[in-house]
This record gives C-alpha cells, sequence and structure tokens, in this order.
C-alpha cells in the first residue's frame, strides 16, 4: 500500500520561523520546535521546507527524488537528461539511525529546462517544470519527485519529525525560512512520498486538518490539469494554491479570500469595494473554497504565510521577535526556540498572516 | 362488452353509522363520485368516478369516510397484471392514446434511495448549525475562466448574470393553464419569501404577478405561448425548454376547453383554441439552432439575464449537455423520468427517459472531463422528494435542484394523478372557477414557505453533520456518498464507492 490507493485522514504538529531581513539561520531550530509537540505525531511521517538553503544554484530548480531502486533512478535521470540541463547532482546527505528505517535511494538534483524543449512544449517555465514533475511521478514506477522548486528544498520521511531533521542533517542548512510537519495519519502507508510537506514548485504546504471539502476540491482542481494522485488534503490544497496564485494570478491575500472565504454576513458588512471583490471571488471560485478543520503553513519564494480554516477548528498560534516570525499549532513550540516574544496571537479563522522579506533583503 | 367489465381500483367505504348525509362529500366532488339518493334519504357512492384525492375524506365533518384500494382482482399472474389488462381494456373500448398525470410511477430503481451520506467522526468535527454559521447560499450561472485586472491591477468585476438563491431549490416550471390562479400566486409569494425563484412554465405569466419578477424563472417553449418583450424582461431568468422528464420527446396539449379568460389573455391565443405546443421547436432542429436562440433572448434583453436551457434526462444526456454548454447557456436544468406532469401519454411517462441520479452524474462528469463545468451550473429536477434527495443531489454535482410535484403537495394535492381530468378537487390542476376558489394562496403559500424552510433546516443539518458550512463543498464532493445494493457498472456512473470501501 502506498499513498492514492486509499484517503488517509491525518492529524498533525505544524510550525514555521521566518526571518524578515533574510538573515540565515540554521535548520537546528525548527527540529527544536516541532520535536515540542512529539505526542502530535505517531511516528509515521514528519518533514521539513527549507528557504534560501541553495544561495549557489538559486537559478535553477532543485529536484528532491525519491527512487525505490537503481532502475527507477537509470530511467528517472534519462528523463531529466531529455528535458533539463542537469547542472549538479548528488545524494542528499543523510545520517544513519535506528529510528528512520527503509530508506528509498535520495537524489537531488539542479536543473535548468532544455531552451529548445521548452520553446517546443509552448508552456511557460514553471508549466513545463510541473509537468515533468507529473510525468516522472505518475509515468516512472519507483521514482517520485518531492520538491522541485529554486533555491529551497523539501526533506521529509516516515518518522518522527525530530527523527527526520537529524536523520537529513537539517542543522547543516541554512536558510531564512524553515516549516516542518509532525503526522498522525489514522492509517499505516509507510511511504515516504505520502510524508509532508508537500511541494510543487517553490510553493510547499504544510497541514494539519481534515477537509470535508476534498472531493469538492479535488474533482475542480483535476479539471485544470491536476492530477490527485496521493488523496491527501495537503496535495490539493498545494494544487489550488499553485492554480490562484500561478494560473489564476490572485496574490496571496486573494488567496486567502478564496479558500478561506469570509462567510456571506461578514462580506455583507464590507466597503462596497471590497464587498464587490470578496463576492466575485467566491462566486468564482466556489468550489475550491476549503472546508472543514485546516491550519497551514505555506511557504514560498521570499515569503511565508500561515492560515486556518474559517471557524477556526485547528489551533494556531503566531509569535514575532525583532525580524523573526514563529507559527506553530502550539504556543510552546515556539517558546521553546524563543522565549522572550515581543508579541503573541492566535490569528482569527480564515485571516492569513503573510510575512514577506523586507526590500533589499537576501 | 358489459357496462362493467372493468371494476374501480378504489371503493368508497362510508361508515353509515357517523354519515350524517349533510352531502358535503357531494358538493366537493368534481367527479361527481358521492350521490345523494332522496327517496333513501342517503348517500351513495359511484367508485367508478373516483380518483381517491381524499377531498371527501379531509372534508368530511364526522370521518365518515375512507378509500380503500379494492381486493378485487384478476386472476394472480405476474407478467400479465391487472394494470396491463385494464389497459388493453381501455384502449379496445376508446381506440386511443392512454393519458396519465404526475410522474413516473413504475418500479424502476430508485437511486437516490439507495445512496447514503456521510458524517464526521473523531478525525474532524460535524459543525452544530443552530450554533455556526452554515451557508446555503447558491449563484447560478456561468464563471470566467480567467481573472482579468483593469490597468491599476485591481480585478474586473465581470462576473456573468446570476441568480441568486437562500438555498438550493427552486420551483420548477408549471404553466398558468395546467395549474390554477391560485396555484401559481402560492408559487409566486413562496418563491419571493423563500428567497429562491419559481418557473412560469410555457403559458405566460399573469399581469398580476409580474410584481414578483425577481423571484420568477420566464419559460420560453416550443409554443412560445405567452412570450414577449415584456415578459422577457421581467424574469430573472429566462428558461428554454427543450424537454420535460416525464415526456421526453413530445409537446404539450392544453385542450380549447382551459383556454378561457385569463388564461387565453395570457397565453396570447383565442378563448377556447387548443394550445398545442410542438414536439421540437421548429426553429431549433440542431445546436447550432439552439445557440441562436440563446443569443436572441440575450439579445431581446440586453444581455440582462441568464438563459437556462433544459432538457429531458435521455441517453446521450452528457454529450447534449456539454453542447449546450457551448452553445452561450449559462446553466442547464436536466430534469428526470420520475419528472411530474398535468398530462403525457402513459407509455410515454413510464418508458422514455432515465434517472436523475444516473443523468446528473454522467453530466457533471462529462462537463469536468472537458474543462468546461465552470461555464454553466447544472439544475437537476426530476422526482425530488425531500431534503435527502437534495443532498445527495447536490453531492452527485448539482448546483441546485427543481422541485415540481413536492411544492404541489405542499399545496394541498394528494397525488392522485388525475391531473388530466381537468377536475382538480384541491384547485391546483383545474381552471373551474369552484375548484380553485378552494385554493386559498394566502394558505398555500405559507405551506410552501414551511416546506422549503423546513428542508433548509435539515440540509444544514445533513451539511454539519458532514463537517461543511458552506453549500458549495458539498457540490460534486461524492466522497460524501456510499452506495448500497449496486453493481459496478452503477457505481462507476454515479461516480461513489460502495458502503464499507
Amino acid at each position: 500500500m502506498r499513498e492514492g490507493m486509499f484517503r488517509n485522514p491525518s492529524g498533525c504538529a505544524i510550525s514555521g520561523i521566518f526571518s524578515k531581513s533574510g538573515k540565515r539561520f540554521s535548520g537546528r531550530q525548527i527540529i527544536e520546535s516541532i520535536a515540542v509537540m512529539h505526542e502530535r505525531s505517531n511516528g509515521l511521517g514528519g518533514g521539513f521546507a527549507a528557504y534560501g538553503i541553495y544561495p549557489e544554484f538559486k537559478d535553477h530548480y532543485a529536484f528532491h527524488i525519491f527512487y525505490d531502486d537503481i532502475y527507477a533512478k537509470r530511467e528517472c535521470e534519462e528523463f531529466l537528461e531529455d528535458h533539463f540541463d542537469i547542472v549538479s547532482f548528488s545524494q542528499i546527505p543523510t545520517r544513519k539511525l535506528p529510528e528512520i528505517k527503509d530508506t528509498p535511494l535520495i537524489w537531488r538534483y539542479f536543473l535548468a529546462p532544455l531552451p529548445a524543449k521548452l520553446a517546443d512544449s509552448q508552456q511557460d517555465e514553471g508549466e513545463y517544470v510541473i509537468r515533468c514533475v507529473f510525468r516522472i511521478n505518475t509515468g516512472i514506477k519507483g521514482a517520485y519527485v518531492f520538491s522541485s522548486g529554486k533555491n529551497m528544498g523539501v526533506f521529509k520521511a516516515v518518522g518522527f519529525p525530530e527523527d527526520v531533521g537529524r536523520f537529513y542533517r537539517l542543522e547543516e542548512y541554512e536558510g531564512y525560512c524553515f516549516t516542518a510537519h509532525g503526522r498522525y495519519p489514522t492509517n499505516t502507508p509507510g511511504w515516504w512520498g505520502g510524508a509532508h510537506p508537500f511541494a510543487l514548485l517553490d510553493f510547499s504546504v504544510v497541514h494539519n486538518g481534515e477537509i470535508s471539502s476534498y472531493d469538492a476540491n479535488r474533482r475542480t482542481i483535476e479539471m485544470y490539469g491536476y492530477k490527485c494522485t496521493l488523496q491527501t488534503d495537503t496535495e490539493v490544497i498545494t494544487y489550488i494554491i499553485d492554480y490562484l496564485h500561478r494560473k489564476q494570478g490572485l496574490d496571496l491575500k486573494e488567496i486567502c479570500s478564496v479558500i478561506a472565504a469570509p462567510f456571506w454576513s461578514v462580506i455583507a458588512t464590507r466597503p462596497q469595494k471590497e464587498r464587490e471583490e470578496l463576492e466575485y471571488l467566491r462566486c468564482v471560485f466556489d468550489t475550491l473554497l476549503i472546508n472543514g478543520p485546516f491550519s497551514i503553513i505555506v511557504g514560498f519564494e521570499g515569503g511565508m504565510m500561515a492560515l486556518n480554516d474559517r471557524l477556526k477548528l485547528r489551533s494556531m498560534v503566531v509569535g514575532e521577535k525583532d525580524d523573526m516570525v514563529y507559527v506553530a499549532s502550539e504556543e510552546a513550540a515556539i517558546r521553546v526556540i524563543q522565549k522572550d516574544l515581543d508579541r503573541v496571537w492566535s490569528p482569527k479563522g480564515g485571516e492569513g498572516v503573510i510575512v514577506t522579506l523586507e526590500k533589499g533583503s537576501a | 362488452m358489459a357496462a362493467f367489465d372493468i371494476y374501480p381500483e378504489y371503493e368508497i367505504v362510508r361508515n353509515n353509522e357517523r354519515c350524517t348525509n349533510c352531502r358535503v362529500c357531494e358538493k366537493q366532488c368534481a367527479n361527481g363520485a358521492h350521490i345523494f339518493l332522496t327517496d333513501k334519504n342517503r348517500m351513495a357512492a359511484d367508485d367508478d368516478k373516483c380518483v381517491n384525492c381524499h377531498r371527501c375524506v379531509a372534508m368530511c365533518p364526522v370521518r365518515a369516510l375512507k378509500i380503500v384500494k379494492t381486493n378485487h382482482t384478476f386472476r394472480e399472474n405476474l407478467y400479465w397484471t391487472g394494470k396491463s389488462i385494464k389497459e388493453i381494456k381501455r384502449q379496445a373500448e376508446s381506440g386511443g392514446v392512454l393519458l396519465s398525470s404526475m410522474g413516473n410511477p413504475e418500479t424502476y430503481p430508485v437511486y437516490f434511495d439507495k445512496i447514503l451520506l456521510n458524517a464526521s467522526q473523531v478525525t474532524n468535527p460535524s459543525i452544530d448549525p443552530l450554533r455556526e454559521p452554515m451557508e446555503t447560499r447558491v449563484y447560478l450561472g456561468s464563471k470566467p475562466d480567467k481573472v482579468v485586472r483593469d490597468e491599476k491591477g485591481r480585478i474586473k468585476i465581470d462576473l456573468p448574470l446570476h441568480i441568486k438563491l437562500s438555498m438550493p431549490v427552486m420551483l420548477s416550471a408549471m404553466s398558468y393553464g395546467s395549474i390554477s390562479y391560485n396555484a401559481h400566486e402560492s408559487l409566486a409569494r413562496a418563491a419571493a419569501e423563500a428567497g429562491i425563484m419559481y418557473n412560469t412554465g410555457e403559458g405566460g405569466l399573469h399581469e398580476d404577478l409580474y410584481r414578483y419578477g425577481k423571484n420568477t424563472i420566464v419559460q420560453v417553449a416550443s409554443g412560445r405561448f405567452g412570450v414577449h418583450s415584456r415578459y422577457l424582461s421581467n424574469g430573472a431568468a429566462i428558461e428554454i425548454k427543450m424537454g420535460q422528464g416525464a415526456k421526453p420527446g413530445i409537446g404539450g396539449h392544453l385542450p380549447g376547453s382551459k383556454i378561457v379568460g385569463d388564461i387565453s389573455k395570457t397565453r396570447m391565443i383565442p378563448e377556447g383554441s387548443d394550445a398545442i405546443s410542438p414536439a421540437p421547436h421548429h426553429d431549433i432542429y440542431s445546436i447550432e439552432d439552439l445557440s441562436q436562440l440563446v443569443y436572441s433572448l440575450k439579445e431581446a434583453t440586453g444581455y440582462t439575464k441568464p438563459i437556462i436551457v433544459k432538457i429531458a434526462a435521455v441517453h446521450n444526456v452528457a454529450a447534449i449537455a456539454s453542447g449546450i454548454a457551448r452553445s452561450g447557456a449559462d446553466i442547464i436544468a436536466i430534469d428526470g423520468f420520475r419528472g411530474g406532469t398535468g398530462a403525457a401519454p402513459a407509455r410515454i411517462r413510464d418508458h422514455v427517459g432515465i434517472p436523475i441520479e444516473l443523468a446528473l452524474a454522467s453530466v457533471d462528469k462529462r462537463l469536468r472531463d472537458e474543462g468546461i463545468r465552470n461555464r454553466v451550473s447544472i439544475v437537476a429536477g426530476g422526482g425530488i422528494r425531500s431534503s435527502a434527495d437534495v443532498v445527495k443531489a447536490i453531492a452527485l454535482g448539482a448546483d441546485c435542484v427543481y422541485i415540481g410535484t413536492a411544492a404541489l403537495i405542499a399545496l394541498g394535492c394528494h397525488m392522485c394523478r388525475s391531473c388530466h381530468t381537468g377536475k382538480c378537487n384541491w384547485g391546483i390542476a383545474t381552471q373551474r372557477e369552484d375548484l380553485v376558489k378552494r385554493l386559498n394562496p394566502d394558505w398555500g403559500y405559507k405551506r410552501l414557505v414551511n416546506l422549503l424552510n423546513a428542508w433548509k433546516h435539515e440540509i444544514m443539518e445533513m451539511m454539519g453533520g458532514m463537517g461543511i458550512n458552506a453549500i458549495e463543498s458539498l457540490r460534486g464532493n461524492r466522497l460524501m456518498l456510499r452506495g448500497v445494493g449496486l453493481n459496478e457498472k452503477e457505481l462507476e456512473i454515479l461516480g461513489i464507492k460502495h458502503a464499507g470501501e
């Protein structure tokens, strides 16, 4: 059994750290933070997304790929060579740990689309890369691309998140943003690709919740060419954000008004201009409203967004200290790495907290 | 052949100990089933005339009456049923087509009854509609493919025209003529009060009801009765009726005897002339012709009204719907084979068309496969009996449902299915003045609003149980459904899993 063959609801812990000044810091803190919420996961999945970690290859797509075996690797590399200029590649460094078992082959590639192929495809670069990712993940047995953005990377495995962090030697990476996920699935798939974060290009999502609108969302987003192969909430949320952002050109605030749309009664109280816009977004993208409990942290190039469902059916706390912003399922997970916060609050349901790098930083 | 060859289906049972010979039953029965025997000074009944409409039962002040299905039978035979034998005898007598009313009553599968709903347990919370907001508001219409911004980067609010509904239910087309003025007024006022739409059907719109325009869908059917520019502009939307679930492939016929007074005026045809709606629209012999009518109506109303195209659920419904979605229509209404009618040939009603559940599921899937589901809204109708049917239809993929029969039952209909006789004792499917006034619109509309409110509460309860607080999150959410006792093919078409999976 692997993810995608059945629907697997999960409870979870999430955490995120962001430096607005773009100051790079080590992955040690995020491990400490997520470790506090150990009992919110059950050892069946943990992972991290890290931004700003590959400055030397910041213009190249960094693919992180799981291979079941050497044959899958060979077939996949042939595909990569056909479609990309492979600037650099290596095994992702890991540390042998008794807690982390059944390790697949884990490789990293820095890629640039082949200009001729890209032109032939008549797609923009992002779409080209995404289609390549879909083709590998659905067409090459035993190969799974789990990270495909620029100057960022996802690290995930089956295990408790703190062990996953140590396994990937996350403390050796430096970035301006880290997010983390500890998973409490109700089933036991035991497949690494099913762990979170889920990422597409530079967007990564960690999510705590079980959405009740799943099939309405899935069937809508699949109409626009996405394939929900994992049957997880995180996957469909990531696709929705990608669709609204990359294909519809919505900004993050607008995306929040779609996926955690205000109630009609609230919309009615807003000033005319805003009301019209909110009505419009809710009407046009009605089946992309994400219903049921969720808290998510979305990482992207130069920023981070935290969002709760509109009823706030999952806990989520935000803290600030100087240029640092912290988000976690529980305040304790922030306090463990920063005791002295300037401000700490619990954002309202549907109220997106969006932080971006200050101008001139990084 | 003997005069009493066919034994009546129902027997009027009178409790003579209770009966006071007040003769109310006699006055109430338009069919003449109750007779006062002056010489014997007591009431008698002519069972042959009884349609089992319960009017006499309801009006009898001493509860002296009941109607029972006769236990008189033909020699039992599973193949040659009493019904088949009687119908042959009737046709041998009359040489005519058998007429019938309301929806298909036969024993075909009812898929709504083989589908069960989900509820939240543990992994996510159910939502209590008494304590949390629960949204049932629906917008029907086309949605743009792409967000467009002005030069300042603001989103251009270019939403095509929409119908706004407080809940995903509308009252389906029933014409003034097929039903009475009082029934029409009740529908219009109920729609206005409940914040939904009713539909004029193809009989035009009575002048007095123009004031409910915001809650009116005006229909354009093959007979074009009562269609003029004021009529078109008065509605919130225009519906082109291509077909009807109760009688796919055929037109309509309102006998000249019903074309009297205001009906003649509203339909814009002379008194006493038969109103015959042809089977096809004679300006629509193909899909491109439909597109022309859609745009003609848009032109005629200055692009201010969404256009609904209503079709009967037939075998090729998915492909037809896909064609309609590409023809400029904003909303597609699909009418299943259980849908009601004021009159239809029995063979057509009982043997033509397919169940709405299957038609709806395959249309929704086809439009998604082709990437055009956002271009149209889908309204499903034809046999919706309860709020559970509504919820299931929406989870299968409908934006909204049409109810007709259920609305009439709220107004007093007892489902005797004899509308085609024009002698409706409840004042609904009749134009006889003495009968029409039995339906008081002040009372009728309130009962209909009650029904709608009750359903709305139930819909909210079911949504809350599933952890959903906005109706759009239920639309097409087929994971919320499971089949029981369905075969693989049926599950595949419905796009749902079997219970236990």
